[in-house]
């Protein structure tokens, strides 16, 4: 047995297929995994995101000590309520974690975890924080529903009242507190949506709302599809703590300005940067028949060997796409071992699907 | 629940095996094992002409998750392989057990159906599974 989140019951009672992820028991689908997906790009659907954990972070020196933990500059968040995407580096450079973080107010910022590795980053916040003075407190009495499809804000609206009228004013990358919620204009999906934590006592009753206003549950099946199309990194597959923000498509992410910030693995990245990145992250369309799946070997003519990281079939697509670490000569074609066939993929940009139009 | 005909043989790692009239015997995946996996999204059966051993790895069924080896229920040589799979693998979850048959076999030795599970067997390691 796993961890539950508070949606636990209503997934069995709905006959969701539960799976293991990152000690959690969660549903990987209710029925067909496609169908969901394609409900959250043609409309609206519902993830069950409890499993991953908010941290408070307070104090008066809270932004010197983000600036110092975070590769991306919280500096950047310059009105109350922006949102940041970032990776948190060790010192030697690999991905402690990914995470968003919200810039409620000057003494009160708010990070948002992965489930797998929640027990890590409180640890590893923590053993930063004293020098900062700053207070590190876990969530765990929210839970996090994120609503994503063309139709997800405006189907979602209707069952938060007064605050409606706030929340469908949030910008992108944006969040606030409004009332029992904290709703944030974010997702994993591609599509535009909200995600909202709300206590665990009303996160039963708030999803089965959402049912009943036509928001389709959706899995961690779907999830995993909708965010490979959107171009977006899974941690612990596309990148971990033993690889560097620089090889996993997230040299976009390290803010490497101003010169004088020292956040925590700067000098390896910099070190890296300066002997030449040896590898990148790329998007790959399969041109054969198949499924590019994650380890599978991908061959660059001439220039060496890399290995895909995420792949899967792409319902929007209808054809297989991943993720390849490969040398950072590597061309437009190359070949991806499958079952001990070479099968030719493309290498092309991402994101795969934005706004759900095809992009490739 | 999953459906399990009372006339089909089976693996227990899911796959059926069903003797026809002609003396061929066509293969495919249980209901619960379509349903297991999820959504098809390719298969790979094997060429026509080869011979399989039993219990052999015989086809790939990949879903939007993962892919899963099929093993061939009995011996024999590939006479037909289902082509309407390739542009419709779908047809594995909609009808496992009729549109969605995966290859068929001459069979080198029928005698290996009686070495399968029947119907009330399978369905015990179907309820095992859960």
């Amino acid at each position: 047995m796993g961890l539950n989140t508070p949606l636990y019951d209503a997934h069995v009672a709905a006959g969701a297929r539960l799976v293991d992820f990152g000690g959690w028991d969660m549903p990987v689908n209710y029925g067909s995994q496609i169908e969901e997906h394609h409900a959250v790009r043609r409309d609206a659907g519902m993830f069950d995101v409890s499993h991953m954990l908010s941290v408070d972070v307070t104090g008066a020196r809270v932004r010197d000590y983000l600036r110092h933990l975070l590769a991306n500059d919280v500096a950047k968040l310059k009105e109350p309520g922006r949102a940041l995407y970032s990776c948190m580096l060790n010192e030697r450079g690999g991905v402690v974690d990914d995470l968003i973080v919200y810039f409620i107010d000057d003494e009160w910022f708010r990070v948002v975890v992965n489930a797998g590795t929640r027990d890590t980053d409180i640890a590893w916040l923590k053993s930063h924080a004293g020098a900062f003075g700053v207070d590190i407190k876990p969530r765990t009495d929210l839970a996090m529903i994120a609503v994503q499809g063309p139709n997800a804000r405006a189907k979602a609206a209707t069952l938060i009242g007064e605050y409606a009228t706030a929340a469908l004013a949030l910008k992108h990358f944006s969040g606030r507190e409004l009332g029992p919620y904290f709703i944030a204009r974010t997702g994993y999906t591609g599509e535009d949506g909200w995600e909202i934590m709300l206590p665990v006592g009303a996160a039963a009753k708030f999803w089965a709302d959402l049912k009943a206003a036509g928001v389709a549950q959706c899995g961690l099946g779907a999830r995993d599809t909708l965010r490979l199309e959107a171009g977006m990194n899974l941690y612990g597959n596309d990148m971990d703590e033993n690889v560097s923000p620089l090889e996993s498509g997230l040299t976009w992410t390290v803010a490497f300005d101003p010169p004088e910030r020292d956040f925590v693995g700067r000098a390896a990245l910099e070190a890296l940067r300066k002997n030449g990145v040896p590898r990148k992250l790329v998007g790959l369309v399969l041109e054969d028949r198949g499924v590019l799946r994650g380890h599978q070997k991908v061959v660059a003519p001439g220039v060496g060997e890399g290995e895909l990281t995420s792949g899967t079939f792409s319902p929007t697509l209808e054809r297989s796409i991943g993720f390849a670490r490969v040398p950072a000569a590597t061309g437009e074609q190359v070949q991806v071992d499958i079952r001990g066939k070479l099968l030719a993929a493309r290498v092309v940009k991402y994101p795969f699907v934005r706004n759900g139009k095809a992009l490739i | 629940m999953s459906s399990i005909p009372s006339d089909l043989k089976y693996l227990d790692s899911h796959e059926w095996a069903r003797l026809e009239s002609d003396g061929s015997v066509t293969i495919g995946i249980s209901d619960h094992a379509q349903g297991s996996l999820g959504d098809l999204v390719f298969v790979e059966v094997p060429e026509v002409g080869r011979t399989l051993a039993k219990g052999g790895a015989a086809a790939v069924v990949e879903s939007v998750k993962a892919a899963s080896d099929v093993y061939s229920p009995i011996s024999g040589e590939v006479i037909a392989t289902n082509e309407a799979l390739g542009a419709s693998p779908e047809l594995v979850n909609q009808d496992p057990y009729g549109a969605g048959w995966l290859f068929k076999l001459k069979p080198s030795n029928t005698g290996e159906l009686a070495q399968l599970l029947d119907a009330p067997a399978y369905e015990k390691v179907v309820e095992a599974a859960h």
